[in-house]
């Protein structure tokens, strides 16, 4: 079935393709043999899922073309890659939560649906056959909803399986898993790997000298690298990645001794899925310090930042911020009290997209003297406030009118920084501040953050990345499952120690 | 006079639920496929006009054969069909929002209506229509065969609806297209389903069922036509898409509800005129609605999360 | 090459405008009128002498009215849709109080009739407001439905409490209003009332309050991300609930203006469905309190056609309900299309490269 028996070569010349404002893939060619793995790595916004689109069909390139097995090859849908033995899996899982198994997976499967009937037997012994054949575990009559975050990726690859594939694409396949998640992972990749191609997408560098044996590297949507793994150190890659040695600030300072800031106690509060997503959480954090707080996303980062911001319910527990009790209260208040908050989804939580950048700075404030009187707004105050925020912050952006929506990632950023730093908070809470930035932008946000901490403000420093963490905090701790693992301090924190307290292992086990 | 008064509220709801049904039927695929159609009142208006339209030019307020009302009916449905893939160009090609696009097909559809109505027909005319016929034998089992089986060939083919459209939405591949689509179509769209395309099926779909059932209501209930005749009913039945779960079955029940409420109400009036109150009455059924609506919320979490959001693939997550 | 830009929008627009006529072209021919003499009927009559311009700007009152408060709804990011169920509560109410204050000054009457309206039609926008921000009920819904209730209610107040005594022919309606609660006209012979000061007064104050004070900012925030504005302290549900009071006021007031103003009497189909066309009037507007004002002048200039429609084409009046459900359709897609930037980018490339080509 399909078109193909079996791909021995997947090869695209030149491939272009621009969205309004950007070139998003800047004349890219690159070759996949038979049985290779290629890691594709770049920072984020380097296109590099995009490029993994346009192979699948999603995405028409503008120029350029593509070949397998020598013959030219033109997808104008996902049906024609699928066709051509091509599959998928998405960062984002692109499993329907409320159908199961079977039906997302019969969803693809175009022979079993005939005129009026989903032939669903025909599917389940698909699965069965595939689930068997590779050692990938699925319940086929399971909800997705009711399923892990690794069983969903399970299915996903048995669903890429069942359609035909026989090359794969993983586009950051490890994001949401632990280190050990991680390393079964890899370790089923090789063994697939001796009878499909696999192109993976990846920006954690242990894993691309692990698994790949050629890596690409992209910056800017063009490649600027080619080569094989073994030849390359990660630091080697790192810097070809960024373009420059890698510098990042690092948190040199002695530990501090100020007053509690905010001290966490017994938190429970539920997800938006009824389950507890912070269970008897402890932490305290003390003024002057970057506590920072480790662990894979989705094990209650989120709810613990919107919970101590008054964004979501607390059921149990308390929260102290500088001796009061601020669980429960309303945004306003915590506001009020000195709180300062960088929150995870900055074009849709932090700014108005629409409105403009000097609206923006406006957000939080509108009601203080300094911008209003009487409820009138001030408006000459405000801009010039705005224009002097433009600079201090290096925010680029051709005048204060344009919509913040249009901004870049970094951008966007830092004027949300600006506003928060600029209101002299008594505390920060950071929530993946530089995801999706370039190393400029970050760098900037490392400094300010640091210069807050010497200014004698304590900061929540919430992320993913455990370079990031362990060169600025002053302590770390580790969530897993809702529960504070353990608390480190700098020096005692390295990747492996922290890794297995992520993955929820106790380390006196 | 208490039981006949409900024994003649039964037999009503069970002849007047079908516009309502249908509609509500047919808004469910939109719903479930992610769309919210409120001009389901105006395509409603619209296949009205048509049910009474063709009768009428034919043979005027007398009898006409058989196939002539069947032809108003499809007229009917396919007007419907039309203007639900109006709306789509509106909501899917140029992703408008839904609810004020949704008031304006209404508006179009109610007043286009109203416009042909009195240019062609005018005045207070009215047709023959299709009239009931009772089922020999089981029509004369005391209560039940006058409530069930009385009535016309349209309200039982309307009925048999119900269980098609539960086998279509879970059953076949394009109810499984559609409930994809409607909740995670970016999923959809990884596997090259085209989702726009479906979600204009399904607005064809629904649209031709709210057709067919503005149809009924001229052809089977009412047999005349007046600019305002739908009375809100294309509304109530977006309402009960939320309040029956998109579920056909419990789509139905609430359409049994809401025409029981409202036949009691015509009953009592018939029966004890010297009720002063009556507006108080004609309101029921629409502060019901709300009711149901206000006391619904825990139900949203399992309805298809991407209602009301356009499909756009370029979007950039 | 921002003068690309502009020419896009113009271009989109007159698009849309050609449309929207070509739609009503059709639908004329469809009914046997005639194109050109119906559009020509439509533009030309206002403008015969003063009554007509009086009666266009007569109906432009209650439009104006109704799409400010609009305007402050949908910028809260909340679509009221029942303008007409909260026009009919100002008309009950403000009738009510009318005949309470017989007798009273007119700077005294009028000014608590026209408070009465705005609070009827206040309390009336609150109930759809609190189901939305506290039960999630759409707005969409619960509003298209009390519509019908204040129609219902309405109907009754006019038959039974309120029912003129001296009327003998059954026809419910109220007795006339006492001259303390009648606004006074300008011309004579000719409609135009006082209750242009209010409306004129009313879009200032609407610009002020959503352009220029921190609780506009705040509504317009939260209509533009309600995520955000949660997470900048403001308070969106309580936003809300007050716009949707400050839009039923509005469209109670309109309702007290129209019946002091026009009716003098509270009678069956006072609202004229001005309700409907004043949203299409908001949305015409651009949701902009000063663009209302044309806005409303266009609505309306259509509206008032449906009268010498009637008399002097075989057109019915409905027509103009059928081009105001046109136009919003036309208006929300072409709003779309306005503010989408991968069109624009789209035909600016090929704009460009076939001036290119042909440079050469």
């Amino acid at each position: 079935m399909g078109r193909f028996n079996e791909i021995k070569e997947l090869r695209v010349e030149n491939i272009v393709k621009r969205f309004p404002g950007v070139l998003a893939t800047d004349h890219v060619s690159l070759t996949v043999g038979e049985h290779e793995i290629l890691a594709l790595v770049g920072e984020n916004g380097a296109g590099k899922t995009t490029l993994m689109n346009i192979i699948m069909g999603l995405y028409q390139s503008d120029e350029g073309s593509m070949y397998i097995n020598g013959e030219e090859v033109r997808f104008r849908s996902p049906n024609d890659a699928f066709d051509c033995g091509i599959g998928m899996v998405h960062q984002q899982y692109m499993l329907v939560p409320n159908m199961t198994v079977l039906e997302n997976i019969a969803l693809g499967m175009k022979e079993c649906q005939k005129f009026a009937k989903v032939d669903l037997a025909s599917v389940r012994k698909k699965v069965t056959e595939i689930s068997t054949k590779y050692g990938l575990k699925v319940d086929p009559d399971a909800y997705i909803w009711q399923l892990a975050v690794g069983e969903q990726q399970r299915v996903e690859l048995v669903k890429t399986l069942c359609l035909g594939a026989k090359f794969l694409i993983l586009d950051e396949p490890t994001s949401a898993l632990t280190p050990q998640e991680t390393d079964e992972l890899i370790a089923l990749l090789s063994r697939m790997s001796k009878e499909l191609s696999i192109i993976f997408i990846s920006h954690k560098l242990n894993e691309v000298k692990a698994l790949s044996q050629k890596v690409c590297i992209l910056r800017h949507g063009a490649v600027v690298f080619e080569g094989n793994t073994k030849d390359y150190t990660p630091k080697e890659i790192a810097a070809l990645m960024t373009g420059h040695e890698v510098e990042t600030s690092a948190n040199t300072e002695e530990p501090c001794e100020g007053k509690p800031a905010l001290e966490i106690r017994d938190l429970c509060v539920k997800s938006d899925r009824d389950f507890l997503a912070l269970d008897h959480f402890n932490l305290d954090v003390r003024q002057g310090e970057i506590v920072g707080l480790a662990g894979v996303s989705g094990n209650g980062q989120r709810e613990l930042a919107q919970a101590i911001n008054g964004l979501r319910r607390v059921e149990s527990g308390s929260i102290r911020f500088f001796g009061t009790e601020i669980s429960n209260m309303t945004p306003r208040q915590v506001i009020d009290l000195g709180m300062g908050y960088i929150p995870e989804e900055r074009n849709i939580e932090g700014i108005v997209p629409s409105m403009s950048i000097k609206e923006n700075m406006l957000l939080k404030d509108n009601e203080t003297e300094r911008f209003s009187k009487n409820h009138i707004l001030k408006n000459k105050v405000i801009e010039k406030y705005t224009d002097d925020m433009r600079e201090k912050f290096d925010i680029r952006s051709p005048n204060m009118f344009i919509a913040a929506g249009s901004l870049s990632g970094g951008n966007i950023q830092k004027v949300i920084l600006a506003r928060e730093i600029d209101r002299n908070p008594k505390f920060l809470v950071c929530v993946y501040p530089i995801r999706g930035l370039d190393m400029g932008a970050a760098e900037f946000i490392h400094k300010q953050l640091l210069a807050l901490r010497n200014r004698g403000v304590g900061i929540l420093l919430i992320s993913e990345e455990l370079e990031e963490i362990m060169n600025l905090s002053d302590r770390i701790a580790v969530i897993c499952k809702g529960q504070n693992q353990k608390v480190l301090m700098r020096d005692e924190a390295s990747t492996a120690r922290l890794g297995i307290l992520m993955a929820g292992v106790k380390e006196d086990e | 006079m208490i039981a006949a008064i409900i024994v003649n509220t039964l037999t009503l709801t069970v002849r007047f639920a079908v516009a309502l049904l249908i509609a509500s039927l047919g808004e469910m695929y939109n719903q479930k496929a992610g769309i919210f159609n409120l001009g389901c009142e105006g395509i409603m208006s619209m296949g009205a006009f048509l049910g009474m339209l063709i009768p009428f030019a034919i043979g005027g307020a007398g009898e006409v054969p058989g196939y002539v009302n069947i032809m108003g009916l499809v007229a009917g449905t396919a007007c419907g069909a039309l203007m639900g893939l109006l709306f789509g160009i509106v909501v899917i090609t140029f992703r408008a929002p839904q609810g004020i696009a949704g008031i304006g097909m209404q508006m179009f559809g109610v007043g286009l209506a109203g416009t042909f109505f009195r240019s062609y027909i005018g005045g207070s005319q009215s047709i023959t229509g299709i009239n009931a016929t009772a089922i020999p034998v089981i029509s004369k089992i005391p209560v039940i065969g006058e409530i069930l089986f009385t009535h016309n060939a349209v309200v039982y083919f309307a009925y048999l609806m119900i269980p098609v459209c539960y086998y279509v939405m879970f059953k076949s591949p394009w109810g499984l297209h559609v409930r994809a689509v409607g909740t995670h179509p970016r999923a959809a769209d990884s596997l090259g389903i085209n989702v726009n395309r479906v979600r204009y099926e399904s607005l064809v779909v629904g649209g031709a069922m709210a057709g067919f059932a503005g149809a009924f209501l001229t052809l089977c209930q009412a047999k005349m036509f007046t600019a305002g005749i739908i009375g809100g009913r294309g509304f109530i039945a977006v309402a009960l898409v939320y309040f029956g779960q998109w579920h056909p079955i419990k789509i139905f029940l609430g359409a049994l509800l809401f025409t029981f409420a409202q036949s009691l109400q015509t009953q009592i009036q018939i029966f004890v005129p010297q009720f002063q109150y009556y507006e108080f009455l004609t309101m029921l059924p629409y502060i019901l609605v709300i009711v149901v609506l206000a006391f619904n919320r825990k139900s949203n979490r399992f309805g298809p999360a991407a209602l009301g959001r356009p499909f756009n693939r370029e979007m950039r997550v | 090459m921002n003068n690309y830009k502009l020419w896009y929008k113009v271009a989109v627009i007159l698009a849309a405008i050609i449309v929207a006529l070509f739609i009503g072209s059709v639908i004329i021919i469809a009914v046997g009128g005639n194109v050109v003499t119906t559009y020509w009927i439509i533009l030309s009559m206002p403008f015969k002498n003063l009554r007509s311009i009086c009666e266009v700007l007569t109906r432009m009152i209650p439009l104006m009215i109704i799409a400010l408060g609009i305007c402050v709804s949908s910028r809260c990011g909340i679509n009221n849709i029942g303008a007409e169920g909260q026009m009919y509560m100002g008309v009950v109410a403000s009738c009510a109080v009318a005949f309470a204050t017989a007798g009273m000054p007119r700077m005294v009457a009028i000014p608590l009739c026209i408070l009465a309206g705005a609070v009827a039609g206040g309390l009336y926008g609150f109930v759809p407001g609190f189901l939305k921000a506290k039960l999630e009920v759409s707005e969409l819904l619960s509003t298209v439905m009390l519509n019908y209730v204040a129609t219902q209610f309405y109907l009754f107040c006019i038959r039974v409490p309120l029912l003129d005594p001296q009327e003998k022919t059954g026809t419910p309606m109220s007795a006339r209003l006492p001259d303390s609660a009648s606004l006074h006209k300008f011309f004579r012979g000719a409609s135009l009332h006082q209750g242009i000061i209010l409306a004129l007064a009313l879009a200032v104050l609407v610009y002020i309050l959503l352009f220029k004070t921190t609780w506009g900012y705040k509504m317009r925030a939260a209509g533009a991300s309600s995520r955000a504005a949660r997470y900048g302290g403001i308070n969106v549900s309580k936003y809300l609930i007050i716009a949707m009071i400050i839009s039923g006021a509005c469209a109670g007031m309109a309702g007290s203006v129209e019946l002091m103003g026009v009716q003098g009497r509270a009678m069956s189909g006072i609202t004229s469905g001005y309700g409907f066309s004043g949203i299409v009037v908001a949305l015409f507007g651009g949701l902009h309190p000063i663009l209302v004002i044309p806005a409303a002048f266009c609505f309306g200039i259509l509206l008032y056609s449906q009268v010498n429609l009637q008399i002097l084409t075989a057109v019915p009046p409905n027509l103009v309900q059928t081009l105001q459900g046109a136009i919003i359709l036309i208006i929300v897609s072409v709003q779309m299309v306005i503010n989408n930037p991968y069109t624009e980018d789209r035909f600016r490339r090929r704009f460009f490269a076939r001036a290119k080509r042909e440079a050469r």
